[in-house]
């Protein structure tokens, strides 16, 4: 197993279940679950303890390894410089071991045919990736500055669907030069990449790198973050040229082009930061960019933001996986009760997938009187 | 039995925090340091103080151990089940339940880490802070407290058990009891005037209760800290050097610290001494009570203090420091393991001395050091061995190592803290019989089914 010899390196300490603040449990699974073994220096042992054949390959095992959200709050905030930034590698080759050994949650496994079968996790056409433009003036991409990727969620879940149409008439109005990628482009690939199938996540890339150079992509802006980290952080290697951005990027610097209403009453809006823009990317700054730009809009901070947010637990393939639901404790319903309690009437979110979570969240929690979860996009259309 | 214990488990708390899996079996036999694994039957993760109860209740039922533990991080393998049976991880037991900001104390449950009772403090309390041990801030309240824990305000306040106001225990017959004030008050201000029941669950190892809801003192958060570096050469003089520094009260913490790495502290001794103030004029004031102390060194040009530029002094005012912790990737590793040996600040030498040839003998990578415990009351020496344990004999000579600090600590007049079960038997071995029998008598009262993390304190 690749990253092998760190395992036994890791002391237990669990600097890497807090945020950098200690306000409370960070590890999106060890909230869930609160067993050791659901911690990163738990699935540290566990892994060192199975190749040692002191444990089994087991189902449970297969749970603990594939609820791991892939935040990267273990990175961030591990005590041990020397490895710290190879945690998620080995999480990950960990979970590749597992499916090489056949050894996987049913869902992992169902979810990694359908893409290796259809393209996406919806086992939809791939003809159908742009469909959420049809019926709107939202161009396809020939040949502007920017082409606009959408990844599974927002080119096939309903919800998905409307946050693209948002972000595309916003981008529109901002001025920015963009145009919808359709044909045959596929899924992503970095939840793929986090489940451990490195395989499948390098066919995808290649097929979509290849798609992009037929179409003369050099831009790329990406609705969701887990799409900006494949196609920056592991295209290149396997041959993609293209600048690749999220759209808050390209928005943030647009926003002089807008004009906002001013007799709006002012609300409140705290930004939950998206793993893999933040934590993964480094960027904290965009999203707030934009936000503060809006008239009316006051801003506050939750206690655990930039490189110390909560994930709402939809990463590693977990939205789709559903392996951290269930407990009073999920990472999405207490991120809610954090939101609620920071005064936000607004909880903004830059990733399609927190949408989804935190917005499920919401109902379970029984909290839509006091905070609503909004895309960035509809709280500034929403001032216009 | 496991199956229908589980199942029993499991409509305590239900089925998604119980668990007889063999990974949980696996992770729970064993702490970071270098004890011998012990697996349980199954874990368990207590949201309430009524589920602690029925747990207690049900294992007495079927005879069955239990083995209350908080983050698993003392390092001693106090939180292995020995005679199997069930461990209660009390982590998801986190609330902060009161802060009384004018007299000074916090009331919290019995899995509330360090780090987020700071945290709280912070933001709700800025002007207030408790003592933090060195240990990682997922360490628990209850967990430090129950084995007499030190921390940084420790010259100020002593030994954290010297913190506490007040307990709620649920006893090993399924008892809830309250030490302390609150017993009788609805206020958690202190144990006295009362017949002092805390101690019947301080120093115990889980042995006689646990702890589900505490209360500690808290203490003024300065706006204005700082931390001088006092070095000298000669290990003879540290006892009179930490009187002289402790005799001024105006320390927070005081620790001295030896070690080899990096070159240019080898051969040195060094103490450590946290102060704060409200104003930059109290700070000066005190700083220089502080150096007036030591004046006859300096005079002497035998020992000094350390110039310390300001950038750097933040580090050694980061509480807690994730140094401390990193120390177990010196042989890359992921171990160590330490004595903290509670002594008399007048055997400084000899433990000095002592964990200098423990190391060479053993061969093993050392870091010494010590926190002073109120006004130079006592001190807690450390004598911290790394080990990389993927590596048997590495883990056997540091193993070696404890068990020799052990036996020269206690040859000194130390007594070893949080003592692992060797160490226990070597404790009990010097101490008055008598005192041993009442322990023993004490025990069969509390737990007249012998539930509670047995192994533990025997002979």
């Amino acid at each position: 197993m690749e990253h092998e010899e760190i395992l036994h390196r890791c002391f237990r300490c669990g600097y890497c279940k807090l945020p950098g603040n200690y306000v409370d449990i960070n590890c999106p699974s060890y909230l869930a679950f609160r067993f050791e073994t659901y911690a990163p220096g738990g699935r540290m042992w566990l892994l060192r303890a199975w190749l040692d054949g002191k444990v089994s390959a087991s189902a449970r095992f297969a749970d603990i390894l594939f609820s791991c959200a892939t935040c990267g709050n273990c990175v961030a905030h591990c005590a041990f410089p020397e490895f710290k930034d190879q945690l998620l590698l080995a999480f990950t080759a960990g979970k590749e071991a597992f499916l090489n050994e056949g050894v996987a949650p049913p869902m992992v496994r169902d979810l990694l045919t359908k893409i290796q079968n259809h393209g996406n996790a919806y086992g939809k056409p791939a003809k159908q990736r742009s469909g959420w433009v049809e019926g709107t003036d939202i161009p396809l991409f020939s040949d502007q500055e920017y082409a606009l990727f959408a990844d599974d969620v927002t080119a096939y879940d309903p919800r998905g669907q409307e946050i693209a149409r948002s972000v595309a008439r916003l981008l529109q109005q901002a001025g920015v030069n963009f145009g919808v990628l359709s044909g045959n482009f596929r899924s992503d690939g970095n939840d793929v990449r986090a489940m451990g199938e490195t395989a499948l996540l390098e066919d995808l890339a290649t097929h979509n790198i290849k798609e992009m150079g037929r179409l003369g992509v050099q831009k790329i802006l990406t609705l969701s973050p887990h799409s900006l980290n494949a196609m920056k952080n592991d295209y290149p290697g396997l041959g993609a040229k293209q600048q690749v951005f999220h759209y808050t990027q390209a928005l943030a610097f647009a926003m002089k082009n807008l004009k906002f209403k001013t007799d709006l009453p002012e609300i409140r809006v705290a930004f939950h930061d998206p793993c893999y823009l933040g934590r993964h990317n480094n960027d904290y700054e965009s999203a707030r960019m934009i936000l503060r730009a809006v008239p009316g809009m006051k801003l506050v901070e939750m206690d655990r933001n930039r490189k110390n947010a909560l994930c709402c637990g939809g990463g590693g393939g977990n939205f789709f996986t559903d392996l951290l639901s269930g407990g009073d404790d999920t990472p999405a319903r207490v991120r809610v009760r954090e939101a609620a309690d920071s005064g936000a009437a607004v909880l903004a979110v830059a990733c399609p997938i927190c949408a989804v979570m935190l917005e499920d969240a919401v109902k379970v929690e029984r909290a839509d009187a006091a905070i609503r979860v909004m895309e960035i996009s509809e709280i500034v259309l929403g001032r216009m | 039995m496991t199956t229908e214990l589980i199942q029993q488990l499991e409509k305590i708390v239900g089925p998604r925090f119980v668990s007889g899996a063999a990974e949980e079996l696996y992770l729970y036999s064993m702490d970071p340091g270098t004890m011998p694994q012990a697996y349980p039957d199954a874990v368990i993760l207590p949201k309430t103080v009524e589920e602690v109860q029925q747990m207690v209740r049900l294992a007495g039922e079927l005879k069955i151990p239990v083995v209350p533990m908080g983050a698993g991080l003392v390092l001693s393998g106090l939180t292995r089940a020995l005679k199997g049976g069930v461990i209660i991880d009390m982590k998801r037991m986190n609330r902060i339940i009161e802060v009384n900001p004018l007299s000074r104390y916090a009331v919290v449950e019995g899995g509330v880490a360090q780090g987020m009772l700071q945290a709280y403090l912070k933001k709700h309390h800025p002007t207030l802070k408790h003592s933090m041990p060195d240990a990682p801030p997922i360490a628990t309240m209850a967990g430090n407290m129950c084995i007499h824990g030190s921390g940084h305000l420790s010259v100020l306040g002593g030994s954290h058990s010297d913190m506490l106001t007040g307990m709620e225990v649920v006893l090993p017959t399924g008892e809830i009891i309250r030490t302390g004030s609150c017993s009788v008050s609805p206020d958690w201000f202190g144990r006295s005037p009362l017949p002092d029941l805390s101690g019947l669950f301080i120093g115990w190892a889980g042995t006689t209760g646990i702890v589900t809801k505490l209360g500690i003192k808290l203490f003024p958060n300065y706006a204005f800290n700082d931390v001088l570096i006092f070095v000298c050469e000669d290990a003879e003089a540290m006892p009179d050097v930490i009187s002289r520094l402790t005799g001024v009260q105006v320390a927070e913490d005081m620790t001295p610290w030896m070690t080899p790495k990096p070159d240019w502290a080898k051969g040195f001794l060094h103490i450590n001494i946290a102060y704060g103030a409200h104003s930059k004029k109290e700070l000066t004031f005190k700083r220089n009570l502080l150096q007036a102390s030591v004046r006859h060194y300096i005079d002497q040009k035998t020992a000094g203090f350390l110039p310390l530029p300001p950038p750097q002094k933040g580090r050694f005012l980061k509480v807690p420091s994730p140094d401390l912790a990193r120390f177990a990737d010196l042989r890359k590793g992921g171990g160590f393991e330490y004595v903290g040996a509670l002594m008399a600040i007048e055997h400084f030498p000899e433990a000095y001395r002592a964990g200098l040839s423990i190391a060479e003998k053993f061969q093993v990578s050392y870091s010494l050091g010590a926190r002073i415990i109120g006004a130079g009351h006592a001190m807690m020496f450390f004598f911290a061995y790394a080990f990389n344990r993927a590596d048997s004999e590495d883990v056997r000579r540091a193993s070696l190592a404890l068990e020799a600090t052990n036996e020269a600590a206690l040859a000194m007049g130390g007594i070893p803290w949080k003592a692992e079960v060797p160490a226990q038997r070597q404790i009990i071995e010097k101490m008055d019989p008598e005192t041993f029998a009442l322990m023993g008598r004490i025990r069969s009262v509390l737990d007249p089914n012998g539930i509670m993390n047995p192994g533990n304190w025997e002979k």
